[in-house]
């Protein structure tokens, strides 16, 4: 690598690594501390009425809840170091196994959501910046504020009385019966799954399962794009090194393209992170109102339940998610800008 | 060292101006009305020339300098003639005007630190710059002509490959400074090059603007408020007040015997060896959107007379070389009867309020 | 006084062109309309929002659009018109009292914080800023889960789950203010009087800092009322029979979706859209008549008179 000053890159990384392990450590206090000790005996509230005073008592001890609130929050610290998030309380199964077995459906929901989101929101977002004022314009930038505006099950409700029904498409579920029955789990991820199969129809019925779910998801951070590329445009085309290059005689398109667009896109890689947080929220939205067995809507069942294992697990794993994601965020933005890694 | 730069000479005859601006007025759109920021300004800069361009801040120095090179902000509005090599730039189509900038003329900007593109390397800036106006030259050619003016500069070779913010103001400001004299332009508009360096970077700044004549020949208009930097590096200098230029010739002539009272006063409040007080020029610039009758500068003037306040100016040859608009130095037989009388000043707080 | 006061208020309107003003203007005509369906439900509304009979005879199960129920009835034979009015004083409650907790909370924490600094400055920000890193609306899920169970599904809860998410970004700007108010020389000169920490907090700090709260609470209620919706929508807010919610009605309007039945999700749906566009709207007008950067100001246009006299300066020096 000729990048000058590439030296100090690994240096940006490893500093911003090192960073993400006293944050997990806070967030991870946090969801103990409102998980564990705000809401009193969970075990009562999941299975109260459910099983006698005896065996609850049972599974209280044997989940620790009678022993000190320090030696819990050890225990919990310890365990997720272990990669070990917990058991569920109703169905008493590991919480790594629910994340196994329905993480993969939020996972191709996420991603698919998001590639929606980036094609149709930053070219959206540059020619409204770039036309600014203009008829198209005032039309994208109300698309993208309605785009926000609409609840995520409104959205689907709409999209499932008007283009579902007319066209015969799916709106629950993420493939059909027969699909899932078929392909056999290679990473536990069906989207993948079905690939790695080459089963024909198989991709199709899956895709079309995808694809009103992820419109739907998409159009949320749709909406985000648009506005923040465009704010972004705005700013970088008042710039002065546009008007250097301008002053220069370069091209308008090369100007627009090289100069105000590129820059324009660097803020959004780092504010791509903080949409991953607003896609996991309207991922449990989105999720619910197609009935996507993902992780979303498993944890709104346990939070239905009165789970506090699960949602303590579940909850656990997506702070960790958001985390990663930001680090990752900040690694990528550190080889796109190069004033970054000072 | 660097004679052999001058790859042919420019191709002007002696005598013809490389530009000539004709009455040139720029004005702005504002919500209270237009500010007539440039109002009639006429000049000629001949071949390898440089002109100073003096004034208070505000005075329309800087909306000259981008209104020569078409870079204005929306709602802006230019009219009159500006003659490059003979050729009306104000009249020819919007693309044609564009595709000169950058090759016949070019711009040096008053702060350097925010006019390089932050996510390209210097060599990137160079190479986008020479394909745009010679798109034939192979990347060996464009490399090895950026690399000759970089030098000439005086930036190693070993940064081209640099990011902007690996390097400093001063550095900065060299290298916005090869990049508008990399395809040898003509004519450049150096816009307050130093006031954002510090002193010593802005002697090196002052004397690579010196020797610019001698590598490039290129005539600039140098646009500062420090009459200091134009002592050292310019020809002639224009004096600007209000929208309008009320005073050029040659820099020792100027220097030497000021016409206009505001030429004096300018000259007057620079400090050097020899300062024993601070001397400074009371009230401020009037406001543009409307200005005061007469010869704008009356208000302020210590020498004003009768006809100051209600006639404009005419613009007359200077004694001693150049232009001159003040009716201190005629014509006499314009001026009505008893206009010769001093100007009872109504107190400087009026002007103040301005 | 007054005049300024005006004044400060019609600045967006006088200073922007064309689209920011029209921005404005929809957005705070649409917000206005809401709030007065709000504020007037009982009056506005021809039903209660949880009256499924009138006058004896008892409103139509699922009944489409007609001349007795303009958006006609839901399975829980309610009107769907009133629960939409309904709605509107639900969401206005809802994020009014966050909006206050949020304050209550949120601005003394952020004052004591900035003005102390020390540990308790470092705890309290790392707390905040882990709180904001997290996905908020998973977090106003696992704090409405929480306070239902504590407080049951009412308004209170819900608001009080609203605040949780909301909290840290009054913290921080409130915190930062203090940071950079409390170097203020005003402030000083009163220390130096002898002013306690309580009375510099209350008498010179608050005031400096109190004003940046109006930005926010309009920019937070938009997301506010779509979190609101969310967690109805999930069945974690606020019960049917206890009040009219948009979430909780396009919940179970989802049902009908596959037989056609459109107009018991149609109009909340259509409500929360426009309550929330209208908010959008005008934080989106403020802030490009507020922020210079995206500013355009109403330029008058240029017109450059002939010239006068023969002042064409006769420069032809040949």
């Amino acid at each position: 690598m000729s990048r000058a000053g590439s030296g100090s890159l690994p240096r940006y990384i490893l500093q911003r690594a090192v960073l993400v392990i006293p944050m997990i450590w806070v967030i991870l206090t946090l969801v103990f501390v409102v998980l564990r000790v705000a809401p009193g005996d969970p075990v009562s509230a999941a299975l109260g009425g459910k099983l006698d005073q005896q065996a609850l008592d049972q599974r209280r001890e044997a989940l620790g809840f009678n022993r000190p609130l320090i030696a819990q929050y050890w225990d919990y610290l310890s365990s997720v170091v272990r990669f070990d998030f917990g058991t569920t309380f109703s169905d008493n199964q590991p919480v790594l196994h629910v994340i196994r077995d329905n993480g993969g459906a939020t996972l191709s929901l996420t991603l698919a959501a998001f590639l929606i989101a980036l094609l149709v929101g930053i070219p959206l977002g540059l020619v409204a910046g770039r036309y600014r004022d203009s008829a198209a314009d005032v039309v994208i930038r109300l698309f993208g504020i309605l785009t926000y505006a609409a609840p995520i099950f409104f959205v689907g409700f709409l999209l499932q009385v008007y283009v579902a029904k007319p066209l015969g498409l799916p709106t629950s579920g993420a493939a059909s019966p027969i699909t899932v029955f078929t392909v056999k789990p290679v990473t536990h991820i069906l989207l993948f799954d079905v690939f790695l199969s080459g089963n024909g129809t198989a991709i199709e019925d899956v895709l079309k399962h995808l694809l009103l779910p992820a419109v739907t998801l998409g159009l949320l951070i749709c909406g985000v794009f648009i506005r923040l590329v465009r704010v972004n445009i705005l700013q970088t085309m008042q710039s002065d090194y546009v008007e250097a290059a301008e002053a220069r005689g370069i091209d308008r398109g090369k100007v627009t393209w090289r100069h105000a667009f590129r820059n324009a896109l660097v803020p959004v890689i780092t504010v791509i992170g903080l949409q991953f947080a607003l896609l996991l929220g309207g991922a449990v939205l989105t999720e619910s109102t197609f009935n996507w067995p993902g992780l979303g809507q498993k944890l709104v069942v346990y939070i239905n339940d009165r789970d506090y294992g699960a949602v303590q697990g579940i909850v656990t794993i997506f702070a960790i998610a958001v985390v990663l994601i930001s680090l990752l965020v900040d690694i990528v933005n550190a080889l796109v800008d190069p004033r970054v890694r000072y | 060292m660097s004679i052999e730069l001058i790859d042919e000479p420019v191709g002007v005859h002696p005598q013809e101006p490389v530009i000539s601006a004709r009455d040139v007025r720029v004005w702005y759109g504002t919500t209270r009305g237009a500010i007539r920021a440039v109002d009639g300004v006429s000049f000629d800069l001949a071949p390898g020339e440089t002109l100073g361009l003096v004034g208070e801040s505000g005075c329309g120095k800087s909306t000259l300098g981008r209104g020569l090179m078409g870079l204005l902000p929306d709602g802006a509005k230019r009219d009159g003639q500006v003659l490059f090599k003979g050729r009306d730039i104000s009249s020819m189509s919007r693309k044609a005007a564009y595709q000169m900038r950058g090759r016949e003329l070019a711009m040096i900007f008053q702060e350097p630190m925010t006019r390089l593109n932050p996510l390209m390397r210097v060599s990137q800036h160079f190479e986008e710059t020479i394909k745009q106006h010679a798109p034939a030259l192979s990347r060996a050619e464009v490399r090895e002509r950026a690399l000759e003016t970089l030098r000439l500069i005086g930036i190693p070779p070993t940064r081209y490959k640099s990011y902007p913010h690996e390097f400093s103001g001063g550095m900065r400001q060299r290298l916005m400074i090869a990049l508008a004299l990399v395809l040898r332009p003509a004519f450049v508009v150096a816009d307050e090059p130093t006031t954002a360096l510090d002193v010593l970077v802005e002697a090196q700044i002052v004397q690579i603007l010196n020797d610019l004549r001698r590598n490039f020949g290129t005539s600039m208009l140098l646009i500062t408020h420090n009459v200091g930097i134009v002592a050292e590096a310019c020809d002639r200098m224009a004096v600007m007040y209000a929208g309008r230029i009320v005073e050029q010739g040659s820099v020792v002539d100027v220097f030497k015997n000021p016409r206009h009272p505001y030429t004096r006063a300018l000259l007057r409040s620079t400090i050097s060896l020899r300062t024993t007080g601070l001397n400074f020029i009371p009230g401020a610039p009037p406001d543009l959107v409307d200005p005061p009758d007469g010869c704008r500068f009356h208000p302020r003037c210590p020498d004003a007379m009768n006809v100051c306040a209600t006639h404009n100016p005419v613009n007359i040859e200077r004694p001693g070389g150049g232009r001159i608009e003040c009716w201190l130095s005629g014509p006499d037989d314009q001026i009505p009867a008893g206009g010769k009388q001093p100007l009872k000043q109504e107190g400087l707080a009026v002007a103040d309020e301005a | 006084m007054m005049r300024g006061l005006l004044g400060g208020l019609a600045k967006p309107f006088t200073q922007t062109a064309g689209l920011a003003r029209w921005m404005l203007v929809a957005g705070l005509v649409l917000t206005a309309a809401f709030v007065v369906m709000a504020v007037f439900a009982p009056w506005v509304a021809p039903y209660g929002f949880a009256q499924s009979a009138a006058d004896g005879a008892r409103f139509p199960k699922a009944g489409p659009p007609g001349a007795d129920h303009w958006f006609g009835t839901d399975r829980l034979f309610f009107d769907v018109l009133s629960r939409t009015i309904w709605g509107a004083r639900t969401a206005l409650e809802v994020v009014v009292l966050s909006i206050l907790f949020c304050v209550a909370i949120g601005v003394p924490l952020g004052l004591i914080s900035g003005y102390h600094g020390g540990w308790l400055d470092r705890i309290l920000v790392l707390v905040m800023d882990a709180v904001f890193a997290f996905p908020s609306f998973l977090l106003a899920i696992v704090f409405s889960f929480l306070l239902t169970n504590l407080l049951g599904g009412s308004v209170i809860a819900v608001a009080l789950s609203l605040t949780a998410i909301y909290i840290p970004q009054y913290f921080r700007v409130v915190r930062n203010t203090t940071v950079s108010a409390k170097e203020a020389t005003y402030v000083e000169a009163a220390r130096a009087m002898g002013a306690s920490d309580g009375v510099i907090m209350r008498r010179y700090l608050f005031g400096n800092v109190v004003q940046s709260v109006p930005v926010l609470g309009t920019l937070n209620a938009a997301d506010a009322i779509l979190t609101l919706a969310g967690l109805g929508f999930l069945g974690l807010g606020i019960q049917s029979t206890d009040a009219a919610e948009w979430g909780h009605d396009l919940n179970r309007a989802l049902a009908d979706a596959g037989s056609g039945i459109w107009w018991t999700g149609l109009f909340p749906g259509l409500a929360i859209v426009l309550l929330v566009t209208g908010l959008t709207l005008v934080g989106e007008g403020l802030n490009e008549t507020l922020n210079p950067t995206l500013r355009r100001r109403r330029l008058l246009p240029v017109v450059m008179p002939a010239r006068a006299e023969t002042t064409i300066t006769g420069e032809e020096q040949q």
